[in-house]
């Protein structure tokens, strides 16, 4: 009997991936040869998910999306002819949606068992480590710096420079921290990535640790992650027991270890110096910089801060040089970002491409349109800061300047889309709302602006005629204004971003008219 | 209200675990929760005096962070996700049938102490919208009758 798998993801197993496999082990009972079930990572093909594959002579063969009660006929088509299901999708990786990606990140995406660190070696693993402790690390953080990586979180800094500052801070003691507070909406890489390939961090983070001299590591994962957080501690021991972490880090001579640390539900800890604050046991409050962490961070030293997708970046560019990645991109955006499909989308997923696609390509081409087959409102890109964009803008490219350059940000690559019945208004109400409460309430355009703006709002769509909505509208731009350029953080100062362009195109939404919204 | 000055002793062997590690406030309210179901008030103290802290910062971390309990749960917790995915395809109005159905508000619980209502911001299900955390297991997909059969199973429990 061929192998069967399964993918044991959070979401996989929110959709009924746990029921597949018990319907799949019960009806296997009495059989001869007993039935192998492997359960890999998700291939983020989510809108397939419980998405089973077979093993075949030509590749794995699949079938999707599943309940419990498709197993009988499945088992049963693949003693003739599998295509025959109606559910049968063909070789899994032969599906244009899958095809068509460029896989660098989530190459093992669907493919290993999370857990196994053979499967992890067989596919590559470690070769990035390798190749760090043979050149050193001075050239290490060379070839991050010609790769061209920007940090994935958002704010998309050369990582590069960030490498070289810590490495030349003297210190009795620096820091690697990964930020996995993947607080924004609409986002799922990281804990995909986290979930399904947690030895690609681990690694990421020991050539960080070896090559800026830092003995420790933290990973700062959110609550709202338990499995990801189990996961991740159970492949430290893995991978302490292996010898990639400790005192002699795969046999460099250098010692690195680190932890999982865990949030406790707060969006703002995901701010870089919220998080440190956090880190040291105190509230998640945002610092002033300078200083900078790279020289002044955790518990005062010197601390490198990534996101969990530029730190699982970093083996790769080892492994194959930088050279290697720069060819994925376009413009000061190199290599290839995992965005998310996420929202009012057919098919919602993950889409691994090099930076330079339209948002069309991604939400139509990839995305199917609707879910709901209604017409297509709007995209919100980069998370609850992000704009809503249009699709009359649909084919910007998916670069950090071009998306810049339109007034909305690419931040961590999510996209959520919606149809023509989400009102607009509501959604510029919830930014600010959220804002208000997620505020750590260290400076006063975030903790007072947002909850000013939601009144703001509630006044526009509560005024009894078109010139006290144009008034409070005029309000609600300056304080989104204040609120953009006053902020000490992200929060305050990106929380406008949603409220702005839902205003300038979809004035109707607040019951204005588009030539008063676009002054 | 049960006797809190019990839990004392799961408490300090709790701190006493975390001596020595750096920054151990957060990971040391994540066990008591864990083991207790909720940070006890008397813990307060216990928790100041070993981190070498006042009180007021103690309790000044334990509110502001969403995740901390200062009272005991309700036997389910569920967490309806309502960020902006989600409400593309529907948390309001799933929102508004737990409402509805249980007679509380979004952040309610039951007078029975048999459900906590508690908004979510992303549980990262958002390919797969609207979503929920019913003790700690992720649903998502989900619809009116999905809700009211995990409702269901709550109540049967009870």
């Amino acid at each position: 009997m061929p192998a069967f798998y399964v993918s044991g993801d959070s979401v996989a197993r929110a959709v009924g991936a746990e029921e597949v496999v018990v319907a799949l082990i019960t009806h296997a009972r009495g059989r001869v040869v007993p039935l192998e079930i492997k359960r890999t990572s998700s291939r983020g093909l989510y809108w397939l998910e419980p998405l089973l594959e077979v093993d075949t002579p030509q590749g794995r063969f699949g079938f999707g999306p599943l309940t419990d009660a498709d197993v009988p006929s499945v088992l049963e088509a693949l003693k003739g002819d599998p295509s025959s299901h109606p559910l049968a999708l063909g070789l899994v990786e032969e599906l244009p949606y899958l095809k068509t990606q460029q896989r660098l990140l989530f190459a093992r995406a669907g493919i290993t068992q999370p857990l196994h660190i053979d499967d992890y070696r067989d596919h590559g693993g470690f070769e990035g480590l390798k190749r760090a402790i043979a050149i050193g690390g001075e050239q290490t953080a060379t070839e991050v710096f010609d790769s061209g990586l920007r940090g994935r979180g958002g704010a998309a800094f050369p990582a590069g420079i960030k490498w070289r500052t810590v490495r030349a801070t003297e210190a009795a003691q620096k820091y690697i921290v990964c930020n996995a507070d993947e607080g924004d909406s609409g986002t799922f890489a990281d804990r995909m990535l986290m979930e399904g390939d947690p030895f690609l961090l681990i690694e990421g983070m020991a050539i960080a640790g070896i090559t800026v001299g830092a003995t420790y590591g933290y990973i700062y994962v959110r609550s709202e992650y338990p499995d990801a957080v189990a996961i991740l501690r159970n492949a430290l021991e893995i991978a302490r027991s292996n010898g990639y972490l400790g005192a002699n880090v795969g046999g460099s001579g250098l010692a690195f270890d680190m932890d999982v640390r865990v949030g406790a539900g707060a969006y703002i800890c995901g701010e870089e110096t919220a998080l440190l604050d956090s880190l040291e046991g105190k509230r998640g409050v945002v610092r002033a910089k300078p200083p900078i962490p790279a020289l002044k961070g955790l518990f005062g030293q010197p601390t490198l801060v990534h996101n969990v997708l530029t730190l699982a970046s970093v083996p790769l560019i080892l492994a194959k040089g930088a050279q290697f990645y720069r060819d994925y991109g376009m413009g000061r955006s190199l290599g290839t970002m995992p965005f998310q499909l996420a929202g009012n989308i057919r098919h919602g997923g993950l889409v691994e491409r090099a930076f330079g696609l339209t948002l069309r390509e991604l939400v139509e081409d990839y995305g199917g349109g609707t879910a709901s087959g209604r017409p297509l409102k709007a995209a919100q890109v980069g998370g609850p800061l992000g704009a809503w964009v249009p699709p009359s803008q649909f084919d910007t490219p998916l670069d950090y300047e071009a998306f810049a350059g339109i007034g909305a940000m690419l931040g961590h690559g999510g996209v959520v889309v919606a149809d023509d019945t989400l009102d607009m208004a509501q959604m510029a109400r919830f930014a600010l709302q959220f804002c208000a409460e997620e505020s750590c309430g260290k400076c006063t355009p975030c903790r007072i602006g947002s909850t000013r703006g939601v009144e703001v709002i509630d006044r526009m769509l509560a005024a009894p005629d078109q010139g006290g909505r144009d008034e409070q509208a005029i309000i609600l731009k300056d304080l989104c204004d204040t609120m953009q350029y006053g902020s000490l953080c992200a929060l305050g100062g990106m929380a406008p971003f949603p409220v702005v362009s839902a205003l300038k195109y979809f004035p109707a939404d607040f019951g204005l008219q588009a030539s008063e919204a676009e002054q | 209200m049960p006797d809190e000055s019990l839990h004392l002793s799961v408490v300090n062997s709790l701190l006493e675990r975390h001596k020595g590690s750096a920054g151990a406030l957060l990971p040391i309210l994540h066990d008591i929760q864990e083991r207790i179901g909720y940070i006890p008030d008397t813990a307060v103290p216990e928790i100041a005096h070993a981190l070498n802290q006042s009180q007021a910062e103690v309790r000044g971390v334990i509110s502001f962070y969403h995740d901390f309990r200062t009272a005991p749960p309700a036997r389910h917790i569920l967490r309806l996700c309502r960020a902006e995915s989600c409400k593309s395809r529907g948390a309001e109005e799933l929102a508004a049938q737990l409402r509805e159905r249980l007679q509380l508000d979004d952040h309610g619980s039951s007078a029975d102490g048999s459900i906590s209502l508690r908004p979510v911001y992303c549980l990262g299900a958002c390919a797969c919208s609207p979503a929920l955390e019913l003790d700690g297991q992720v649903h998502a997909r989900l619809s009116a009758e999905r809700l009211d059969a995990l409702l269901d199973a709550c109540r049967e429990d009870a």
